[in-house]
């Protein structure tokens, strides 16, 4: 129960938010956290949350098949998603994604550059009036970088690629 | 410009601080609500203001609360802030610019329907937004307006946010329950309604995060000058998130009723390059596409004018194309949309969302069978009124509307495939 022990705080606060006899609605942040400290969900970490919620490991797992957020198996630690959809994509940004890969020596839809870092297309963010944009999935959260040039990525990428680095 | 009821951060700088939000009238509505007013009366003025529902479906507001269930406890007020619907971007400047607008619409919303408990749902990706909510709650809390007792009565109200995981059918309310009980993101079957077993099975309103931050300024105003706004069915204003082939893009909060033209041209800016408008998605992937024409342009953006146009207002996410744009293009990139976002539950969405997505991949390819344009007609009208939600609904309309009304766009594929 490494969970349970190394972050009680932050899971009693998570289940505190919603009545004690309904529980299982702590699911989606319990799963966050798990994959915040495993880096991915596998069987071990949904065991885990269902045992601090009574729930069955396939009850848990169901939900990672669903969520696009969630990931089941060893990934990349940072995504980079830009947005692809109709209104961004009527202002280019499927060009916009195209010079990003080519910049960084990406071909096609080919997955991670390096094991640290994937640059992937996305549906709607709801930032169409911030064309280009993408978010940047990592351990810690999810954050937006609107109105985006490819210097202004590849700066992020830089950035991405010092941290792995030193880290 | 007329004078913003939501965005009134456009014209109140620093209003995402509570001092300011408050020297500018904040939280007294609230406080009168809660001191002074029976939660009937204010179900009541809100019905009488007309305000509708503006994430969609635009139901009255107030007829909505009214369903709830008499006597049933405890009850649950659910802010649906799953913001999804492609070209929409409107409920995120409310929550990040005017957050406290919206949470006392909340409260309000949750003093009226006799809650004690209000859940905020934020799309997963809305990941830091989120985190600023919680921060905004907290200083409520240490404010003396969310918790126990408030203002020396017997009411008392929590506020939490809930972050989804990435699903943008968690945007339809029975679906949004479902994933806050901690299940798959699938919509119910309707009936019941959420206001008679909705979350946990108790009686429970669902409401926009526009919706709500219209609150404050109608208990505010009152319901008379809220009618004074917009048109008679459809009054009050709408935040419209302009996107697509205009200068401008962006949000423009405007009375309903405001035409096509104005927005796009006036608050715009006009189509880039010179070039001329083709056609206008009004509700973002969500309803049927509409060739630009001058009656088009020159109808008012309201529930019943779109109606009349064969097509919705729902989030009034105008998407633009210029006439450079293949219609049959646009619906394959929304039919990718609705194919990733199809939850699974039921098969004519499931599977027809599939289908026509290979069959427009098929058309963009170069390798269209003479058959598809009509093969894709048949598989929207196996889709249509055959599922739970309305997304199957939406996605065989994106498809049917677009050959139906510039069909010459989907033969070009056809006729140059093999």
């Amino acid at each position: 129960m490494a969970l349970a022990e190394k972050h009680r705080a932050e899971i009693q606060a998570i289940l505190a938010k919603y009545p004690p006899e309904h529980k299982r609605s702590a699911v989606m942040g319990l799963l966050y956290l798990a994959q915040r400290e495993y880096g991915y969900l596998d069987r071990q970490a949904i065991t885990e949350v269902g045992d601090l919620l009574n729930l069955e490991p396939t009850e848990v797992g169901s939900l990672i098949g669903f969520y696009t957020l969630y990931h089941d198996r060893p990934g990349p630690t940072y995504r980079l998603q830009v947005c692809t959809d109709l209104p961004c994509a009527l202002r280019g940004a499927e060009h916009f994604a195209r010079e990003l890969r080519r910049s960084l020596g990406v071909a096609g839809n080919e997955p991670p550059t390096d094991g640290e870092f994937v640059i992937e297309e996305v549906k709607c963010l709801a930032a169409c009036d911030r064309v280009p944009v993408f978010q940047l999935q990592e351990p810690e959260g999810i954050h937006y970088y609107e109105s985006q040039t490819i210097e202004t990525a590849l700066a992020v990428v830089e950035e991405i690629r010092g941290r792995t680095a030193n880290g | 410009m007329a004078e913003p009821i939501v965005l009134r951060h456009r014209t109140l700088p620093g209003l995402d601080r509570l001092t300011a939000y408050r020297e500018n009238g904040g939280y007294q509505a609230f406080e009168k609500a809660v001191r002074s007013q029976a939660p009937e009366a204010v179900i009541q003025l809100v019905k009488d203001s007309g305000l509708r529902g503006r994430g969609g479906a635009g139901f009255p507001t107030g007829v909505k609360w009214s369903f709830l269930t008499p006597g049933v406890f405890p009850r649950y007020v659910v802010a649906n802030a799953d913001e999804s619907e492609p070209g929409t971007f409107k409920d995120r400047e409310i929550m990040e610019r005017n957050p406290f607008q919206f949470l006392e619409g909340v409260a309000i919303c949750a003093y009226a329907a006799q809650a004690n408990v209000a859940y905020v749902y934020c799309r997963g990706e809305f990941w830091d937004l989120t985190g600023e909510l919680d921060r905004k709650i907290a200083e409520l809390e240490r404010a003396g307006l969310l918790g126990e007792r408030l203002f020396g009565t017997d009411y008392s109200l929590r506020i939490h946010t809930h972050l989804g995981a990435g699903a943008y059918i968690c945007g339809e309310e029975t679906a949004l329950l479902e994933s806050l009980e901690g299940k798959l993101g699938q919509p119910r079957l309707r009936p019941p309604f959420p206001a008679a077993e909705g979350l946990y099975g108790k009686p429970t309103v669902v409401n926009n995060v526009e919706t709500l931050a219209n609150l404050p300024p109608i208990l505010e105003r009152g319901a008379d000058w809220y009618r004074s706004v917009g048109t008679k069915q459809s009054p009050g204003t709408k935040v419209f998130s302009l996107s697509g082939h205009v200068e401008r893009p962006g949000n423009v909060e405007l009375p309903l009723g405001t035409t096509f033209r104005e927005l796009i041209f006036e608050h715009g800016g006009g189509i880039p390059g010179g070039k001329a408008i083709k056609a206008i998605l009004p509700a973002g992937a969500s309803a049927p596409i509409l060739p630009a024409a001058d009656d088009v342009l020159d109808s008012g953006m309201d529930y019943e004018s779109l109606a009349a146009l064969g097509s919705a207002l729902g989030s009034a996410s105008i998407i633009v194309l210029d006439e450079t744009v293949n219609i049959a293009w646009a619906e394959s990139k929304i039919t990718d949309f609705f194919e990733h976002e199809s939850c699974g539950k039921c098969t004519p969405c499931r599977e027809g969302t599939y289908w026509m997505k290979h069959i427009l991949g098929r058309l963009m390819g170069g390798e269209a069978r003479s058959e598809d344009i009509g093969l894709l007609e048949s598989v929207g009208s196996g889709i249509r009124g055959k599922c739970l939600c309305a997304l199957g609904d939406f996605a065989a309309l994106a498809v049917t509307s677009g050959i139906e009304r510039f069909g010459t766009d989907f033969e070009i594929h056809a006729v140059n495939g093999r």
